[in-house]
């Protein structure tokens, strides 16, 4: 029998991770809802945001927490710049255009990466890495209960940008009707280029709370975008809330999978959730659209 | 120049290319020209379904792997030779096309989802071989070299170069049989508009069965050609990523849907990637990042790429005269 | 002969009953209108028959065989096709490759069906057009592509989903012997349509659905009189137009 602290563990841990995949998730699932693109061009750039963390710590010093201000901007504005002048006009009118397109960003994103920064696997190292926080049974790390709380809160901002804010009501108002958002003035161009910018900002978000607990490479962003597709699918394209609460689920579903299957089996069951998913309820199991 | 002279000229390229090695004598010349005929059967793969049935796999990883997997696993430890492992490979590949054939297009998955769905079957095969005793787990599968045809293997890599030219050839053959039959009139039709061809009498299901059916084969033969060639597989080799973004590529840059198309791209991208890597040093991933900005631009400027090029070029061509 | 029969046939969407209680039958060599306002259900009433939604209850039959939730595929080698009210043309393809795709249906040779398409478009006033791609028509090529697609499949009953709506009169005058032409051949034929005149003078029989429901049926002439129809459909000085479009009042 495995001890149930260690499941406990086992199961916190994956709260944790699943945290930070929902947010990324988040990003992926808001540019689905508004746009109705899949954007496989995420992970790379939760990747690159990543190696934003990394060098602003190797080189000036600068916290992974305290990365976030100065990451923030920088990827909404390349966010929305990649969506204004690369991915909106390739797109056209068939949604596999935009599936390649966004193929094509990845792979220069990541090889550019690779070229630029070798296939070493890197982290940092800071002073609070191996603190301890004791919760009940369970110990963890302080960076992954940082991630946990993080991204908790991440997500509640966002959840107040898309529902509270102006901003987030056009970009809602173009999700449900293009062209009646065209016909009452909306700018749809621009509030599909801030989605994007808004979903690319997440992962700048998720890169600064994973790093103290993580790793940067050029490939790392493949694994979590397929993670992130699944939750997405899973709980329903384009839904807020499902894709949280799905992220979770994944994160602890990863984590205690791989305590009892070993690692590579608890992955497959992922996949296996996702294509399950994608077969019998292409809608999604947890959420409505936004 | 139309898609029949199109057909024409890439099969008239072949022929002229069958020779090749035995007048200019360059070891760079013969790998180069194996790499472009492999990647443009697997492109020819992918355009079947993709292409002409507008069914966008973003998971040929999957029937390339298997038909590897399948004809190393055979040689190596069930002692089959290696010709009976190709076309087992073959078989694995159609089997392999059944599965996810039946449980996509049974649900109707479509557009984005099928890519999706092709994807995560990639990546579940290849987390399966890297997990799997069979498969040599992550630490891959290694082919005994041993030279003559009845094993497959040559000493001369010229006999690659015509075997890699054959399977070209031949799928090339199969595309244009396809193209001017009638299941080729009713997959444009199911890519076209898929509810409009069932009105008139088309099984949307059937015809993209038969589609995915011969795509995987297709692909795997390309797997079981890999594994004679390098006689090393292992599950990131086979099922990886890479494998399936280059089954799109060359039919994408080439020409979706036409048959000389895959041909065209694979030439292309291949002469892209030699360049781009020689200018960066030898940097790995120099070639992709080139293949990135290649795909990016054709999807934005070229959506019929070179074919449809060539097709606008003619065109415009015959208004002029 | 009855070739069509519907019966009881409900549709509902979520809350929505788009169909209610609807029982009709066609006889072989007819032609039948449907004719309704916006919204009543005609299209609805089309996809049922040719299976393309399922109904929530009720029975299809056609040719004497229960053929309830069969796939359109199967119904159409059946010899029952519909066309589309928003034309569905392969963009991609001419026109010729486009009724190649019907012909096919009954024909495996791509040469014969490449000829065969000739033959249909000739039919449908599109044999000019054989070569051009199908995204270069205009409306009414592409309602008379529709057509000619369905016509490829040499169906028993044609569904036709307001193939003269979008058209001008003179492209309308065009179209009504190509329909009648179509009826001589031998082949049944159901239609949707808005434009009355051409319903008048086409039909052998009117339907009305209001509200998806069938308010009423008989000759042209009768649907005409009918004060029911006019209060719930034609509305006032409906009449008045009819008579005045009518062919005898032209002098044609
Ligand atoms: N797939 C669907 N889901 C929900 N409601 C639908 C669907 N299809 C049709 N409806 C509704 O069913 C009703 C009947 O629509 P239908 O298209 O059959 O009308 P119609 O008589 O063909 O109208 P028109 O003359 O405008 O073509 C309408 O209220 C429509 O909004
Ligand atoms: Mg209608």
């Amino acid at each position: 029998m495995v001890d149930p602290s260690i499941v406990a563990a086992s199961a916190l841990h994956g709260l944790a991770t699943g945290a930070v995949y929902a947010l990324v998730a988040l990003g992926l699932s808001l540019v689905y809802g508004v746009l109705h693109i899949v954007n496989f061009a995420h992970g790379s750039l939760l990747m690159l945001a990543l190696y934003g963390v990394y060098f602003l710590h190797e080189r000036l010093g600068l916290d992974p927490y305290l990365a976030l201000p100065v990451l923030l901007p920088v990827a909404g504005l390349a966010g929305y710049a990649l969506h204004r002048w690369v991915i909106a006009p390739a797109g056209g009118a068939r949604d596999e255009n935009v599936l390649l397109v966004t193929l094509g960003l990845a792979l220069v994103l990541e090889n550019l990466a690779l070229v630029a920064f070798r296939s070493d696997t890197r982290t940092i190292e800071t002073a609070y890495s191996f603190s301890m926080v004791a919760l009940g049974p369970a110990l963890l790390p302080l960076p992954k209960l940082v991630a946990l709380l993080g991204s908790l809160v991440a997500t509640l901002v966002l959840w107040a940008i898309v529902q509270k804010t102006d901003l987030g009501r056009a970009i809602r108002a173009v999700a449900r009707e293009r062209e009646a958002a065209r016909l009452v003035g909306i700018d749809t161009r621009h509030a599909f280029a801030l989605a994007f910018a808004i979903g690319t900002a997440s992962s700048a978000v998720a890169a600064c709370l994973l790093l103290p607990s993580y790793y940067v490479s050029p490939q790392v962003g493949h694994g979590f975008v397929l993670i992130a597709f699944t939750i997405v699918v899973l709980g329903g394209m384009g839904s807020f809330w499902g894709a949280f609460w799905g992220g979770l689920l994944i994160g602890v579903v990863e984590s205690l999978g791989g305590l009892f299957l070993g690692e590579s089996l608890g992955q497959i069951g992922i996949f296996a959730i996702f294509i399950a998913v994608l077969l019998f309820r292409p809608t999604g199991l947890l959420g409505r659209p936004l | 120049m139309n898609p029949a002279q199109g057909e024409r000229a890439a099969l008239v390229f072949l022929v002229l290319a069958a020779p090749l090695p035995w007048l200019v004598d360059s070891g760079t010349l013969v790998h180069f020209g194996i790499m472009v005929f492999q990647a443009a059967t697997l492109g020819q793969a992918w355009n079947i379904l993709g292409g002409m049935g507008g069914q966008f796999s973003f998971g040929h990883a999957a029937f390339f792997g298997a038909g590897a997997y399948t004809t190393a696993i055979l040689q190596l430890r069930f002692g089959v030779d290696a010709w009976s492992g190709f076309f087992a490979a073959i078989l694995a590949g159609a089997v392999v096309a059944l599965v996810i054939g039946l449980a996509s297009f049974r649900f109707g998955l479509r557009g984005s989802y099928f890519a999706l769905v092709t994807l995560a079957f990639a990546e579940v095969l290849r987390i399966l071989a890297n997990t799997l005793e069979i498969t040599g787990a992550g630490v891959g599968l290694l082919l005994p070299l041993a030279p003559g045809l009845e094993r497959l293997q040559f000493a001369d890599r010229r006999g690659y170069y015509l075997l890699a030219l054959f399977l070209c050839a031949a799928s090339l053959l199969v595309a244009r049989a396809v193209a001017g039959s009638r299941l080729g009139a009713r997959l444009v039709a199911v890519r076209e508009n898929e509810e409009a061809a069932s009105a008139l009498g088309v099984d949307p299901f059937a015809v993209k069965m038969r589609a995915i059916l011969l795509s995987g084969a297709m692909a795997a033969s390309v797997g079981a050609f890999y594994v004679q060639y390098f006689l090393y597989l292992d599950p990131h080799i086979a099922f990886g990523p890479q494998v399936s973004v280059e089954a799109l590529l060359g039919p994408i840059v080439g020409g979706p849907g036409t048959v000389a198309g895959p041909l065209a791209g694979a030439f292309l991208l291949q002469l892209l990637g030699e360049a781009s890597r020689a200018l960066a040093g030898g940097a790995t991933g120099a070639n992709l990042v080139v293949y990135g900005i290649v795909l990016i631009l054709i999807v934005r400027f070229l959506p019929g790429g070179l074919a449809g090029l060539a097709r606008a070029r003619a065109e415009r061509a015959g208004a002029g005269s | 002969m009855t070739l069509l029969g519907v019966e009881h046939l409900c549709v509902r969407f979520g809350g929505l009953t788009a169909l209610e209680d609807v029982c009709l039958a066609v006889d072989e060599g007819e032609i039948v209108a449907v004719i309704g306002p916006n919204g009543a259900g005609k299209t609805t009433l089309f996809a049922a028959i040719s299976g393309f939604s399922r109904p929530t209850a009720g029975r299809i039959r056609f040719a004497g065989r229960d053929v309830t939730g069969l796939p359109p595929h199967r119904l159409c080698a059946m010899g029952l096709v519909r066309t589309f009210q928003v034309t569905r043309p392969f963009a991609d393809l001419t026109v010729r490759e486009n009724i190649a795709v019907g012909v096919h249906l009954r024909h495996r040779s791509p040469r014969r069906a490449r000829a065969l398409a000739e033959g249909v478009a000739e039919r449908v006033r599109l044999a000019d057009r054989l070569d051009q791609p199908a995204a270069a028509l205009t409306v009414a090529g592409r309602k008379r592509l529709e057509l000619a697609r369905a016509l490829a499949t040499e169906p028993r009953l044609l569904l036709l989903d307001e193939v003269l709506a979008g058209l001008n009169p003179a492209e309308v005058a065009e179209m009504e012997p190509v329909v009648r032409d179509i009826r001589a051949s031998g082949v049944t034929i159901l239609l949707v349509e808005h434009v009355l005149q051409a319903v008048m003078r086409l039909s052998d029989r009117v339907l009305v659905l209001v509200g998806g429901r069938l308010a009423a049926t008989g000759t042209p002439a009768e649907i005409v009189r009918d004060p029911a129809v006019i209060e719930a459909y034609l509305g006032e000085g409906a009449d008045r137009l009819v008579t005045a479009e009518s062919p005898r009042a032209r002098g044609a």
